[in-house]
């Protein structure tokens, strides 16, 4: 049965499971309705033009994994390496052995307790992300019920970056189906740095469905990084929504390195003057991988700013999607929005689509999007040869170099430089320097 | 003057009575009572005496029509037409004929003298019954001599159905299939005119050719069906359309061109299109729903140059098939919406020949509550080896009741393709408003001036006299636009 039958199934079930505070409750169902209503979207949908979800769903998902371990190791493995608080999830299941949240200035509960009692929870959940048309957040709107709530309060400055690390255990055989909620409120003028990933460490298939609503508040900075490295079976849907107030900074930044299939479906929805969202990327997949970027930017207030910078490259039969869009309301007089998506294609078997789109109603802006696909310059790379520079090694320096503009925006030495050794791991050198 | 003036008017009452005369027997006989079924389309190829073969295609365009449901996910909104409620055949619309020029509607009047349309033109255009038709009949048959001697077939395609059949045959359908789309089916079934134009081998066709100088013969349909094949090593520059305003009262246009590049040879699809966009509330004009595309061939070169001015709502994408090694594709388009005016527009290049060349520049200018969207696809296949393609897409908006929309699809399945796409959006600057400004440049003068140098690279593309008029066209469509 693929998952869309095995969900109905097993609605009820899943319902009951999610439960939370009666105040949601009438979402869930809502949600669930949707859902069922609209089912997956299949490739007819504008939205998933170029990506099908056939060889996703088809699969036989088991619905309610129980939680297994991991060892101190393998989170220390995939965790920066570096001061942090840190949060651990094993199978979707808080683990506090792996966590660490001495001395934090914040607020953490997990997603069921949070939805059972507190406040700024209930007040967050289902706000910002629409479930209309959103298959993949109508369905997480009803049965999640594993997640985290970050709560920073007014004007604290999160001096160390905060880890949050979903682990698939290996004790799962059966391909687990997940859906995990994570609801951030960052308070005005607070500062806080997220890195973010989500990490099978099994050999079967697994299936994730994210979704993320951020609430950014007024004078508030906020940095999210995503990376996403999965084993080869895995597959990742990750909607991550942000609303952000007057005069606040919010970026999220994607490191699309493996997996089998990853969206993302990203959102920014500008509420308040003055404020500016970035958003880069870079993708580097090969065998058998896809890749779908979906943007959105929503300036519906004037005097703000968006930028995009994502950066591609496709080996083998790898394929890539982007679809970037910027939606600029009449009222959001001199928007600036910038959104540029750079590729190159390195097999006869990779591909590529993408369709940067711009919506524009107000007349005073700047607005613009530059796409490009191309392949190495043939005489950057002679010249590096004829000095020396063996093929590979000049190969992956110019692939290096041409990615590096959307690492600039990473505030975080620690993660830049164990993206540099996964990029010139993933090129099969070793780079001695930094660019 | 005068004198002039009263010989102009008994040739008009002469005139006048004797077409009124043939006009109504011939309508009688000649209408095709309204709604469309099987009967209209047999009566129609009855009509025009066509062979079995066209007829069979047609009743086949029209089953598959019938399968097929109205497209709605251009970026447009309008009422749903009620294609029972259109006479698919009729001769040409009798008009009301005016007696001179005095009583041609004051406003077109106006456009035309801006325009700077030659007062025969505008006689003819308004449908002022004139000698002047006669004499264009007559440059019209001396064309066809010059034409003819070359071996170039420049004709109705009803004429060239009759005439060249084993052409017709061969070509028809063969870039635009019937079962292309929803409009294109409509008007494989139902097409009732349109344009047949043969190049021969070698042959560099020696002046533009227009379907302007053959409206008289033919009158223009609400279905029209081009056709241009150009045989190999040869060139010809074709124009549709005129900057005129037509007060065109068939709410539905459907046309479907195909224009065929073999080897070698090179085509040049210029139009501009002026048809009633209707009026300021966005009340009437037009739909204009045309399907374009080029197929090119070894070497080979199709441009498609268009102006859109007109039209309540525009849905057309001319596009080309770079089926051929080393063929190139080009597509220059200006599209000025303004009041309620609804355009989704762009260009289809699709690569399949290796060492493939396409260029894309569209320009939309939207004011006052209207809508422009740019929509292209710029496909490059498996084999397309070292395809190539550029493609800058500009809008300028005036006003914030407007709004202006970009989806560009980009899709490679080939390592060596270069693809480079930019496209931007912005309004006219106030500085450079007020450097005219001080220059003594009134606003109005100072925004046609600006629009003009932003299209320059699509007007430079229109042959000489056209890009005269389509830059007068510009700031006449956009007057009005700056408050």
């Amino acid at each position: 049965m693929d998952l869309n039958g095995q969900i109905l199934e097993s609605k009820s079930q899943l319902l009951q499971t999610a439960n939370g505070h009666d105040q949601i409750q009438d979402l869930r169902t809502k949600a669930m309705q949707v859902f069922e209503n609209e089912g997956f979207p299949t490739i007819k949908h504008e939205e998933w033009k170029y990506t099908s979800l056939v060889p996703i769903l088809r699969k036989n998902y088991s619905l309610t994994a129980s939680a297994g371990k991991v060892s101190k190791e393998e989170v220390e493995k995939y965790s920066l390496k570096t001061d942090s608080y840190r949060l651990v999830f094993v199978d979707g299941g808080f683990s506090e052995e792996h966590s660490d949240l001495e001395n934090a200035p914040f607020t953490f509960l997990t997603l069921s307790n949070a939805l059972g009692s507190k406040e700024e929870a209930l007040n967050l959940f289902g706000k910002i992300a629409p479930i209309e048309d959103q298959a993949f957040v109508a369905l997480n709107t009803a049965f999640a019920h594993q997640g985290s709530f970050l709560h920073i309060p007014k004007g604290t400055r999160v001096e160390k970056p905060i880890e949050l690390l979903y682990f698939t255990s290996k004790a799962q055989n059966e391909a687990p189906f997940f859906q995990i909620r994570n609801l951030i409120l960052a308070e005005q003028a607070s500062e806080t740095q997220i890195y973010e990933r989500h990490q099978n460490l099994g050999e079967s298939a697994a299936l994730s469905n994210v979704v993320t609503e951020i609430k950014v508040e007024r004078d508030a900075i906020y940095d999210h990084y995503k990376v996403q490295n999965d084993q080869r079976d895995t597959a990742l849907v990750d909607n991550t929504w942000v609303e952000q107030a007057e005069n606040s900074f919010a970026s999220v930044d994607t490191f699309s390195l493996g997996g089998r299939f990853v969206r993302n479906n990203l959102s920014f929805l500008q509420r308040g003057e003055h404020c500016e969202s970035k958003m880069y990327g870079i993708t580097m997949i090969g065998e058998n991988q896809l890749v779908d970027h979906h943007t959105l930017v929503d300036h519906k207030v004037p005097n703000c700013q968006s930028n995009q910078l994502y950066k591609g490259i496709y080996t083998d039969n790898a394929k890539g999607v982007f679809n970037g869009k910027v939606y600029v309301h009449s009222e959001a007089q001199k928007t600036n929005a910038f959104q540029q998506n750079d590729n190159v294609l390195l097999d006869d078997l990779a591909s590529l689509d993408t369709k940067p789109q711009l919506e524009i109603f107000a007349d005073d802006v700047k607005c613009s999007h530059g796409c490009t696909i191309g392949q190495l310059d043939e005489d950057a790379m002679f010249y590096l040869k004829s000095r020396g520079i063996r093929d590979k090694e000049a190969r992956a320096m110019l692939l290096y170099a041409f990615c590096m503009d959307a690492l600039a925006g990473v505030k975080l030495e620690e993660l830049k430089s164990k993206l540099k050794s996964v990029l010139a791991k993933k090129l099969g050198v070793e780079l001695d320097f930094d660019l | 003057m005068a004198e002039m003036a009263e010989e102009d008017k008994v040739l008009n009452e002469v005139t006048q009575s004797e077409y009124k005369y043939g006009f109504y027997t011939n309508i009688e006989s000649d209408r095709v009572p309204i709604g469309l079924n099987e009967d209209t389309i047999r009566r129609i190829s009855a009509k025009k005496n066509e062979p079995e073969w066209l007829l069979t295609w047609r009743l086949e365009a029209y089953k598959r029509w019938q399968e097929m449901e109205e497209p709605d996910w251009a970026n447009v909104d309008y009422p749903k037409p009620d294609f029972q409620a259109i006479t698919y055949y009729a001769a040409p619309k009798q008009k009301k004929k005016l007696e001179s020029l005095d009583d041609l509607d004051p406003e077109m009047k106006e456009t035309f003298d801006k325009l700077g349309i030659s007062l025969d033109e505008q006689k003819r255009l308004a449908g002022v019954a004139v000698d002047v038709v006669m004499d264009s009949v007559s440059v019209a048959t001396t064309f066809k001599k010059k034409l003819g001697e070359l071996g170039i077939i420049f004709c109705s395609i009803s004429e060239a159905v009759q005439e060249h059949p084993e052409l017709v045959k061969k070509y028809l359908g063969k870039v635009v299939p019937p079962s292309d789309n929803f409009y294109a089916a409509l008007n494989s079934a139902v097409f009732t005119d349109g344009s047949f134009c043969y190049i021969p081998k070698g042959v560099r066709c020696p002046m533009e050719l227009s379907t302007y100088f053959r409206i008289n013969e033919a009158g223009t349909g609400q279905f029209e069906r081009t056709l241009v094949i150009a045989e190999e090593s040869s060139y010809v520059s074709y124009l549709e359309g005129c900057t005129a305003p037509m007060r065109d009262e068939n709410q539905l246009h459907a046309a479907v061109v195909e224009l065929i590049a073999m080897d070698d040879a090179e085509i040049k699809y210029s139009t501009v299109q002026n048809w009633y966009p209707g009026n300021k509330e966005g009340k009437g004009g037009v739909y204009n729903f045309v399907t374009k595309r080029g197929l090119c061939h070894t070497r080979s070169k199709i441009s498609w140059t268009q102006v859109e001015t007109g039209s309540a709502v525009t849905w057309k994408y001319p596009s080309c098939i770079l089926k051929g090694d080393h063929s190139v594709g080009e597509f220059y388009s200006v599209a000025v919406t303004n009041n309620y005016q609804q355009a989704d527009t762009g260009t289809k290049m699709i690569h399949i020949g290796k060492n493939t060349k396409s260029t894309i520049i569209s320009k939309g200018i939207c004011a006052g509550h209207s809508n422009g969207s740019y929509r292209g696809l710029v496909k490059m296949g498996k084999k397309a080896e070292n395809a190539r393609n550029f493609s800058q897409c500009d809008s300028l908006l005036m006003g914030n009741s407007c709004g202006s929309h970009t989806f560009p699809y980009i899709e490679i399945d080939n390592k060596t393709a270069k693809v480079e796409h930019e496209a931007t959006t912005s309004k006219i600057g106030e500085d450079q408003i007020f450097y005219c400004n001080q220059r003594g440049i009134p606003t109005e003068e100072a925004i046609a001036l600006i629009v003009n140098g932003y299209c320059k690279e699509v007007l430079n593309q229109l042959p000489m006299e056209f890009a005269v008029e389509a830059q007068k066209l510009l700031a006449v469509s956009l007057e009005g636009s700056v408050g």
